[in-house]
């Protein structure tokens, strides 16, 4: 396993080119081209400003205003996250022919889809920075410090999900169709749409979404690019990329002792 | 030193029968037969303790009938799947021409396909780059190497496919029945880079179906059959075997399907009495106004059995009954009658049809001014074609036996069966003995056929 692992750094040149590849192949034939990644997002908070501006007008905090400003912060990486699993599901059985066919290093396949959904979430930063200058909220270098690190732990956290799911998938297909379920459901169990504070921490609520990996990430992108004040949930970030790492050295383990079966069951 | 070490491979595919096990959960546990029921169903041995080794710079022809597991050694070397048990040692880069141009994206150009699909098999970029030319021109896609993979025809895709995979420039070659890509001018480019391959000491294990690429291109030749080694050594030898294997198979096929036939049509049996007119709708007595519908009757038996025919046997030059020939050789037509009264009207007939129902020859006593006299008892009809003037295919024969006038006792409509082979793919249906002789400054090259 650690052998394979060590190969990866080998495959560079392939997953370069094949995330090229995916964005290219993307967008080949609309008349917008390459601004899809730009407009999407775009259209995406426009879409979510209307509906609770206009739609679902409630009781809101004024911490978490403006609402569509936050809500992004944490839309952003959720589509990130959500579209590499629920590509990454498929993408062993519909790369079939290259396992079958020509020697290729199976991991490749999963490691692309999430590094593409990511150059979209890099796009998606930029029409975010675009809505900080217009509402001009306050920047501060010591936080913006902190978020490679929090794409560098969800960018570990996001392969290593798509790994296992991957591999699993190429057995059980059932997968597939749970899975986009389960996603929603995670959603709205992270402190998307909603903010962390609003359940209190010793309730059943607050101690799930203590449990739920991707709160922290969310709490960390928010508290870096939405409220005031310092990152205080730095010390979670940690906790969880240490998790992430065994979590990722053990759906590697999983899809390595798979590896073999590829070609026989996709 | 040895290129590709295969020793003592073993492939077993399991197949579990995913939906029994779940569909029938409940009755599994009915039936307590929820462990068995969760075993492999069924296994099957693709390839069985296989050894072989292919020494650096040897090209190696892998032949097989189908699902002989000619692929899955093919995918073992390459290392696409893993052996069930024993080892396989490769030395040197490989290139597995298996599936061309798998992995190529329909939506982008054929440059950039051309550079993903090289990095995949092993290049760099910049490898990649040096070579780009190269590729296009062998691919013959120069004017197209800009449109998406999804414009090309099937073709293109394949000499696209097989260009980069050629030029990755590999030390150990497998090609997998790949050659079928292009026209006869492509085919023999891929054969001339092959040659060059060879030239330049590369290894090359070549499954095919092509017996005279083997032949002619292989330093040695294997043959699989039912995943174990049936032989191998010198093309030539283990070609000859495989064919005869062939043949031997073909002959038992067609002599069942020919028991078939005719058990098929000894269920309609017509009794004596009635006039085989009034059974059969079409009616086949009068053969010469007939013989329009005698080429669209499907093949069956009919008669009136005062003289019966009791078997056909088809004897070959070497004396022994068979259903596989060769052009040019003797074939006898025995047929064995009997007619338990005498009957002093009788008339014996053959017809040789082509699979295209086409009348090859057809004869009988009648018209070669045989009077009859008299039959009876257990007889015997030899018809010998002193030489087979035909060429390859499957020909059906006619059988029968009938009066004067045509009135049947027994005819046997295209329930016998038998097949020409030959070197030479010659056209059309009769093959005279011919010879070519040339006068003036004509001359051809010594080529082993293929």
């Amino acid at each position: 396993m650690l052998h394979n692992l060590a190969q990866l750094p080998r495959y560079r040149g392939l997953i370069q080119s094949l995330v090229a590849r995916e964005l290219k192949a993307r967008y080949r034939g609309s008349v917008l081209g390459f601004f899809w990644s730009f407009i999407n997002p775009l259209l995406l908070l426009l879409v979510y400003s209307f509906v609770f501006s206009y739609v679902m007008v409630g009781s809101q905090d004024r911490r978490i205003v403006p609402y569509p400003l936050f809500m992004f912060c944490g839309i952003l990486p959720w589509t990130w996250f959500a579209s590499s699993l629920n590509e990454s599901a498929g993408v062993l059985i519909s790369g079939g022919n290259l396992i079958k066919k020509v020697l290729f290093p199976a991991e490749v396949l999963p490691i692309v889809t999430v590094l593409a959904n990511m150059i979209h979430f890099l796009f998606g930063l930029v029409v975010l920075a675009g809505f900080l200058i217009y509402y001009q909220r306050p920047l501060h270098a010591s936080e913006l410090a902190v978020f490679p690190l929090v794409v560098l732990v969800q960018l570990i956290l996001t392969t290593a999900f798509a790994l296992l799911l991957s591999a699993l998938t190429v057995h059980f297909r059932d997968i597939r169709d749970i899975l986009s379920n389960l996603l929603t459901f995670w959603f709205f169990a992270t402190p998307i749409i909603y903010p962390y504070f609003l359940f209190p921490e010793n309730a059943w609520q607050g101690k799930l979404l203590k449990l739920n990996p991707f709160s922290h990430l969310a709490i960390t992108y928010q508290e870096i690019l939405f409220f005031e004040g310092p990152v205080g949930h730095l010390k979670w970030l940690l906790l969880l990329a240490a998790i992430a790492v065994v979590f990722f050295l053990f759906c590697y383990f999983v899809f390595d002792r798979l590896r073999d079966t590829f070609a026989e069951e996709v | 030193m040895e290129a590709i070490e295969v020793s003592r491979v073993s492939k077993i595919y399991r197949r579990f029968s995913h939906r029994k096990q779940f569909a029938t959960l409940k009755s599994a546990l009915l039936s307590r037969s929820l462990i068995k029921n969760l075993r492999p169903d069924e296994t099957f041995t693709a390839l069985n303790d296989i050894s072989l080794t292919v020494p650096k710079g040897r090209t190696l022809g892998v032949i097989g009938r189908n699902g002989s597991g000619k692929s899955t050694l093919l995918k073992l070397v390459a290392g696409i799947t893993k052996p069930s048990s024993g080892t396989v040692k490769v030395n040197g880069r490989i290139s597995a021409l298996i599936e061309l141009g798998a992995g190529f994206h329909p939506e982008i150009s054929g440059r950039e396909n051309v550079f993903i699909n090289g990095i995949m098999l092993g290049l760099s970029k910049r490898e990649v780059t040096e070579r780009f030319d190269d590729i296009v021109e062998f691919a013959e896609m120069r004017d197209f190497i800009d449109a998406p993979v999804k414009t090309y025809s099937s073709g293109m895709y394949m000499r696209l496919g097989f260009a980069v995979a050629i030029h990755v420039d590999p030390e150990i070659l497998l090609v997998d029945e790949v050659l079928a890509v292009g026209d006869e001018g492509f085919t023999h480019k891929c054969l001339d880079k092959f040659a060059e391959f060879k030239r330049r000491g590369k290894t090359i294990l070549l499954v095919t179906h092509s017996l005279g690429m083997v032949e002619r291109f292989c330093d040695e030749a294997l043959w699989l059959d039912a995943g174990r080694i049936k032989g191998s050594g010198d093309p030539k030898r283990i070609v000859g075997a495989y064919v005869t294997d062939v043949e031997r198979r073909e002959e038992q096929e067609l002599a069942a399907t020919d028991a078939k036939a005719r058990d098929g049509a000894n269920a309609v049996i017509v009794s004596p009495d009635e006039p085989a007119s009034a059974v059969l709708p079409d009616n086949p007595v009068e053969t010469g106004s007939a013989e329009g519908d005698m080429f669209r009757a499907a093949e069956g038996r009919w008669g009136s059995r005062e003289i019966e025919i009791t078997h056909v046997d088809f004897i070959g030059a070497d004396a022994q009954p068979g259903h596989v020939f060769h052009s040019g050789e003797r074939l006898d037509v025995k047929i064995r009658m009997r007619a338990p009264l005498p009957v002093d009207d009788f008339v014996v007939g053959i017809g040789i049809f082509n699979a295209d129902g086409t009348c090859c020859y057809g004869t009988n006593t009648y018209i070669e001014e045989l009077a009859p006299e008299s039959i009876s008892g257990d007889s015997e009809a030899t018809f010998t074609i002193e030489s087979l003037d035909l060429v390859e295919g499957t020909y059906k024969v006619d059988v029968a036996i009938h009066k004067i006038d045509g009135y049947p006792y027994d005819y046997h409509r295209l329930l016998h069966t038998f097949r020409v082979k030959s070197r030479v793919k010659d056209v059309g249906i009769y093959r005279p003995r011919h010879s070519w002789r040339f006068s003036g400054d004509v001359k051809f090259k010594d080529v082993p056929r293929s």
